[in-house]
């Protein structure tokens, strides 16, 4: 009977999450543009749904709510979906709307879909063969394989996106490295744009002036072809045609620099709102904020370091360790598992929450900048793969953060896996990402008051 | 050569629905091979015979101003684009057949251009709502473009012409829609925008030009021959009567 009443909880569950999705997707992702396939936003929604439920779980094993064997079974039924739906459906889908857009394939649709999927198949299998990920005990054909793959590509953008976070996030928030922009320089920037254009207009008059007066005597425009043709080029004067070539190069370099120029002035206008914005309330607030965050990411990267110098894997959670020294060090007792149960749920909801809101958001900045009305499918459903894997790796690494009675399920659900691996990788790929992104935004920095300078 | 008079006519709307290749096909009369996203604006030349065939015909240059971008683009890039805006004698909104939110859009990108112009009129334009009194006296003409006509299903060709029809009845313009693509199974070709359906003598080629001269006029011709911009003054010159049949 209880098994029931858990059943009925987690669908109604699952039922939230994916209408969240739902409406997510229509008022946010696809806000520009109209849904004619259905089936693209359903897919996501049932990655988001799933995924969701899998967190939900987590939850639910802190706190110990359901009843443990009816938990396990809804791990298992889970953990199948999600995987059924990241390698099958997903990467399927994504293989018919890509040949879609192409013309020639029109007739073969399903044909060629399914061939891009075995492509697909092939490389994911491939991809687990660097990576010591799996004890020789687990079959061919057995969870753990699709599982420990699936975790690679996860981890590998996790790492990632944190590394590139932890590094933009204070350089976004501080005001220090806001470079001072007045009025005059934005107008001038724009007088100089506008310059341009009428440059540009003028010279496409001229063009357009010599192609009608051209048309109206008759002249060929086409450059005349053949033996004869040529004699006759090297005579007479085409003098029309060479001026309109020449016209239309100056013409090409103007609008390049019209381009940039327009975006040296939204680059411009975008800091001088910043400025504007750092200097209310709600802009101290996060500056302030933005100091103990570059701590806190300088910190990551040194123990990132640390870990895999000395190649060390923490072995306790940050929960438990917090709660030694407190209890060794400061001297307070109190309930050791009371506690411990409502920190780490605390700090697994905060780690949860936020990791979901930070990938919704940076799905939608990425989407917005890359979509078009006839890839938007496509760029949809890899989204909705990346977030499937995203959340599904988030658990795996989430283990770690848990107290060791809580880590039973994990490990029991998720197979055999070298958890440490995974870890390790985890750290490697932070430690790239985070480099490299400083060293990225440096450049950009510094190379921003030149071009501005040299104005 | 140079020294023809001008008028300058803004080419707005979503990212996508096909300006570019709009633009090009009306100043060069080729298909565009090869679009691209336009960053910022692109601006070209057509050269129109004010009252062709009569014994006022004179020859303008119509500078068409498009500009890139999506309405829900950040704060930054919308200022910036504001600078394009200035001295517009009038506007082409394109839309796309086949999407819905691009021509909801529409609503949006015309509030966008004429705030900037707003003007010592009086014209009082709240940023987010559309009030269609304001349309009806609006000095600025307006001309509807539909693309992508070809790619909708026979079945629903009806219902989009109705909802364009009440489109252009609320921005009180004029509409023509155009194919995109030639799908024939002949012949795969990726042209952008057919030039059959523009060609001289078709009722399209009439309502552009019907609206090119409309524009012309409005700057050029008013009742107040001393006034710079065209928009202080309030009279509206009905040149319908002279025009529609």
């Amino acid at each position: 009977m209880s098994f029931f009443v858990d059943s009925v909880i987690m669908f109604t569950s699952q039922v939230l999450f994916f209408g969240f999705g739902w409406l997510f997707f229509m008022r946010q992702l696809f806000k520009d543009y109209e849904v004619r396939q259905y089936v693209v936003q359903v897919v996501f929604s049932v990655t988001f749904a799933f995924s969701c439920t899998m967190f939900e779980l987590i939850i639910f094993e802190i706190l110990g709510a359901l009843s443990s064997s009816s938990r396990y079974f809804h791990w298992k039924l889970n953990l199948y979906v999600i995987l059924l739906v990241l390698i099958f459906v997903v990467p399927f889908y994504i293989g018919y709307f890509v040949v879609s857009n192409i013309r020639l394939l029109q007739r073969q649709k399903l044909l060629f879909a399914c061939m891009v999927w075995f492509t697909f198949m092939y490389f994911f299998w491939k991809l687990g063969d660097p990576f010591p990920i799996l004890s020789p005990k687990h079959g061919i054909l057995s969870i753990e394989q699709l599982i420990s793959r699936v975790g690679v590509i996860g981890v590998t953008l996790m790492a990632l996106l944190s590394g590139f976070g932890a590094v933009n996030c204070p350089y976004t928030y501080m005001s220090y490295f806001l470079r001072n922009v007045t009025d005059s320089d934005i107008l001038a920037l724009e007088r100089r744009l506008l310059q341009t254009m009428d440059m540009i207009v003028s010279k496409k008059k001229r063009i357009a002036m010599t192609r009608r007066q051209m048309y109206q005597r008759g002249e060929d425009q086409n450059k005349q072809t053949g033996f004869w043709g040529m004699i006759k080029s090297v005579t007479s004067t085409q003098t029309g045609s060479e001026n309109l070539s020449l016209i239309q190069q100056e013409v090409d370099a103007l609008e390049e620099l019209s381009r940039q120029l327009f975006l040296e002035t939204v680059d411009l206008q975008a800091t001088k709102e910043r400025i504007e914005y750092s200097k209310t309330f709600q802009g101290k607030y996060f500056n302030f904020l933005g100091y103990f965050f570059s701590i806190y990411c300088v910190w990551k990267i040194f123990m990132a370091t640390i870990n895999i110098v000395f190649d060390r894997v923490g072995k306790t959670d940050p929960v438990t360790r917090g709660i030694e020294i407190t209890v060794n060090y400061l001297g307070i007792q109190f309930d050791v598992k009371f506690w411990s149960q409502h920190i780490s749920f605390i700090l697994v909801g905060i780690i949860i929450v936020t990791s979901i809101r930070g990938l919704l958001i940076t799905l939608t900045k990425f989407f917005y900048a890359i979509s078009s009305s006839k890839s938007s499918n496509v760029i949809v459903l890899v989204l909705a793969q990346i977030m499937g894997m995203y959340f599904v790796s988030s658990v795996l690494l989430m283990r770690m953060s848990m107290p060791l009675e809580y880590r039973s399920i994990v490990t029991e659900v998720l197979g055999e896996l070298q958890f440490n691996f995974y870890h390790r990788w985890f750290d490697v790929i932070f430690l790239v990402s985070a480099l490299s992104s400083i060293l990225f935004l440096y450049l950009a920095h510094k190379q921003a008051p030149e071009k501005h300078m040299a104005l | 050569m140079a020294s023809l008079d001008r008028v300058k006519v803004l080419v707005l709307g979503d990212s996508g629905v096909g300006k570019s290749s709009l633009v090009h096909l009306l100043c060069q009369n080729q298909v565009l091979g090869n679009p691209s996203w336009t960053v910022g604006c692109s601006v070209d030349v057509r050269v129109q015979d004010y009252r062709e065939g009569t014994p006022e015909e004179k020859t303008y240059y119509i500078e068409l101003w498009d500009v890139g971008g999506s309405v829900g683009s950040a704060s930054s890039v919308k200022s910036t684009r504001a600078v394009f805006y200035n001295s517009v004698n009038g506007i082409i909104l394109v839309h796309d057949l086949t999407n819905k939110k691009s021509s909801q859009n529409l609503y949006r990108w015309s509030l966008e251009a004429l705030n900037r112009d707003s003007s010592p009129t009086g014209v009082i334009v709240s940023n987010s709502d559309y009030d269609r009194e304001q349309f009806a006296e609006n000095p600025v003409p307006l001309l509807l473009i539909g693309t992508k006509f070809d790619q909708i299903p026979e079945t629903k060709r009806n219902e989009v012409l109705t909802r364009t029809a009440f489109l252009s009845e609320d921005f009180n313009a004029e509409e023509i829609n155009l194919a995109s693509q030639t799908f024939s199974s002949s012949k795969a070709s990726v042209d952008c925008t057919n030039p059959r359906y523009l060609a001289a003598g078709t009722s399209n080629a009439v309502k552009l030009s019907r609206f090119f001269d409309k524009v012309i006029e409005k700057r050029y011709f008013t009742r107040d021959p001393s006034q710079m911009t065209g928009f202080t003054d309030r009279k509206r010159f009905n040149f319908k009567s002279l025009h529609y049949d």
